[in-house]
């Protein structure tokens, strides 16, 4: 990896409704420990949910940014609401920050303001890509879905500009209008009572043969298995991908983040950041099956991963 | 309010035109559209045949090309694209911006519609694609009330389009990857959600066990009727309860609602079903012109006829009605 300095890390939002208390130490244990270059903060999935994390906000982002860390804002995934629309335009205009676009409201209000575009938004090629810089997208957080295949043709159009993929985390599957995770615990989306804050890692959801399969979010669903590209984190490199996405589960995030520079930086071998990787996230499965064009729940060993996708 | 009502096969496209649609949409057999299954869609010729037919019946034909174009491989979208404009396609439906931002600069003449796939679900999402690519009409995500959509009715620079009838996406269409995750196939890259290659069904006991991929999507107990493991629609165990985690097998009925949805500005009602044969899409397009076309309290014994063509003849209001969510 020649080109190792210029390697960045990205810890995203935390998607879960985790306690006000937890997440602001959470944020404080990663301005001080962890090797990461930015932060995305903010409420991403349930506009209910914002008023949690308000109290803590200016002292999380105060720690961060003295610890050196780039602070971006993060924006609702799926945006109904006039009060949802009216927030992020607010945001907009009196923040310093720059903000990251996870629905096509937010790329409405960013529009020639610098800006972050997150995971959620829908950029399968170029062109859409080409699009989106020219309105002022600074860097490109790649769909989970997207293969590499697909990865590499985009980042190859555009050297230029900072793309990023998700290398670690559950993955953002699908999001609704309705939220099963109320319904599951005998509530409905108005009257929630905010259980999902009792599954800070989302709650299991198994099929009827008991295979651990999906888990909720709120009005989110995300995959049981764990996303990890550290295995293709090389291949990403020479392809031309700069940044990586950590994305926030209930674990030891710090180590995650350090075990993802030091595979960058080649001080740890990929097989043995694998190994560790299932130690410090030992909740789930890992899975890799997007990045190699298969079932995205489904893991493909490095080994025959360079045979099957890369064949000499 | 204009009807518009799908067609997979050209014999469904002439009975759609038959029964009285305003306009009938449709797309091309490859990985263009969001119905990419096997047996449906239109060749080139098939679509001229279709257009021409139509257009001697004062009907309009909506092409719709609605998946993300794959990286590399944005060719067979413009070429899609291109064809659809010459054979005289009158509204091209699209979800990647990509594709919408090629359609707006090469066919500045062509009326663009926003397929619900590209999920624009507020004012602001819809007036950008208005402002960048010139769209003239939104079809609105499955996700909002009635309410929802009188107050983006009042905000808006184009028209709405809101499916009424059929099939029923329970998540924010364009923006899951739940059959991809368990077959590697999704709706935004294929066109397709729980593709009938990865199902399969097998016995267990006095079970029928419904899979896609390595997942295990129902069992139904001797004498419950087996219906498609659509992912969404399964049944799953989640803490202490089993059931119909995300939604049960209904689909969409609105038609209850139409003078709301009237009165909220709705331009053009949709029927969903591509995949469906062509005796369906005649009955219910005939059965839903009818409908439009009577007084409110005549429409009773038509709306009821409709029902017993639904889906497992169970049917829901979705996100149309608040309680939904």
């Amino acid at each position: 990896m020649t080109q190792t300095k210029k390697t960045s890390l990205t810890l995203g939002p935390v998607y879960y409704l985790w306690d006000a208390e937890k997440w602001r130490d959470f944020h404080f244990r990663i301005a001080d420990e962890a090797p990461v270059d930015r932060v995305v903060i903010g409420e991403t999935i349930c506009s209910k949910r914002q008023h949690f994390i308000e109290p803590h906000l200016a002292e999380v982002v105060e720690r961060l940014e003295s610890a050196g860390k780039t602070v971006i804002l993060s924006t609702l995934a799926l945006v109904t609401l006039n009060r949802e629309s009216k927030q992020i335009r607010e945001m907009a205009e009196v923040s310093e920050h720059l903000m990251e676009a996870n629905d096509l409201s937010a790329l409405a209000i960013l529009k020639d303001k610098p800006h972050t575009i997150g995971p959620l938004v829908n950029v399968y090629n170029a062109p859409t890509a080409r699009l989106l810089a020219n309105r002022g997208a600074k860097r490109i957080c790649l769909p989970p879905e997207l293969p590499f295949t697909s990865v590499k043709e985009i980042v190859a159009e555009f050297p230029d500009i900072d793309f990023e993929v998700f290398a670690f985390g559950r993955m953002p599957l699908a999001i609704s209008a309705r939220c099963a995770h109320a319904r599951s615990k005998g509530k409905i989306k108005d009257n929630c009572q905010f259980v999902c804050r009792e599954d800070p890692d989302g709650l299991p959801v198994r099929t009827l043969d008991r295979q651990s399969f999906l888990a909720l979010n709120g009005v989110q669903t995300v995959s049981h298995a764990c996303q990890s590209l550290l295995g293709e984190l090389d291949h990403l490199v020479e392809a031309g991908v700069r940044s990586f996405r950590l994305s926030p589960q209930d674990c030891d995030m710090v180590a995650v983040a350090k075990l993802h520079r030091a595979v960058l930086d080649e001080t740890v071998d990929a097989d043995a950041g694998v190994a560790k990787l299932r130690q410090l996230y030992a909740a789930a499965p890992l899975a890799n099956g997007f990045h190699h064009a298969k079932e995205g729940a489904v893991w493909v060993a490095r080994t025959r991963s360079l045979q099957a996708a890369w064949p000499a | 309010m204009e009807l518009i009502c799908p067609a997979g096969t050209p014999a469904a496209f002439h009975e759609a035109v038959d029964a009285g649609a305003d306009a009938v949409y449709c797309g091309f057999r490859d990985e263009t559209n969001a119905r990419n299954f096997p047996g449906l869609n239109f060749s080139r010729d098939e679509l001229r045949e279709a257009i021409a037919y139509a257009k001697r019946k004062g009907t309009q034909t909506f092409v719709a090309l609605n998946t993300f174009m794959r990286a590399g491989a944005e060719e067979i979208w413009y070429k899609g694209a291109a064809d659809a404009v010459a054979l005289g396609a009158d509204a091209l439906i699209l979800a990647d911006f990509g594709l919408m931002a090629h359609v707006a600069e090469k066919y500045p003449q062509q009326r663009l519609h926003v397929s619900v796939q590209a999920s624009a679900s507020n004012p602001d999402a819809i007036n950008f694609l208005v402002d960048a690519f010139t769209a003239q009409r939104v079809v609105l995500p499955r996700t909002l009330t009635i309410a929802d959509i009188a107050r983006i009715g009042k905000n808006i620079r184009c028209e709405m389009e809101v499916f009424v009838f059929g099939g029923l996406c329970v998540m924010a269409e364009g923006r899951c990857s739940l059959s991809s995750y368990a077959t590697g196939k999704s709706p935004n890259m294929n066109g397709v959600c729980s593709p009938a290659s990865h199902v399969r069904y097998r016995k267990d006991g006095g079970e029928l066990v419904s899979e896609l991929g390595e997942f295990t999507i129902n069992r139904f107990p001797a004498g419950e009727a087996a219906g498609y493991p659509t992912l969404c629609k399964g049944r799953f165990d989640i803490a202490d309860s089993n059931g119909y985690a995300f939604e049960d097998p209904v689909s969409l009925d609105v038609m209850g609602e139409l003078e709301a949805l009237k009165a909220a500005g709705v331009k053009a009602l949709k029927i969903e079903g591509r995949q469906r044969g062509k005796a369906y899409v005649a009955e219910v397009v005939s059965t839903m012109k009818a409908a439009l076309n009577s007084p409110p309290d005549r429409r009773a014994p038509l709306l009821a006829r409709l029902r017993t063509m639904s889906e497992g003849q169970k049917t829901t209001s979705g996100a149309y009605e608040k309680r939904w969510r």
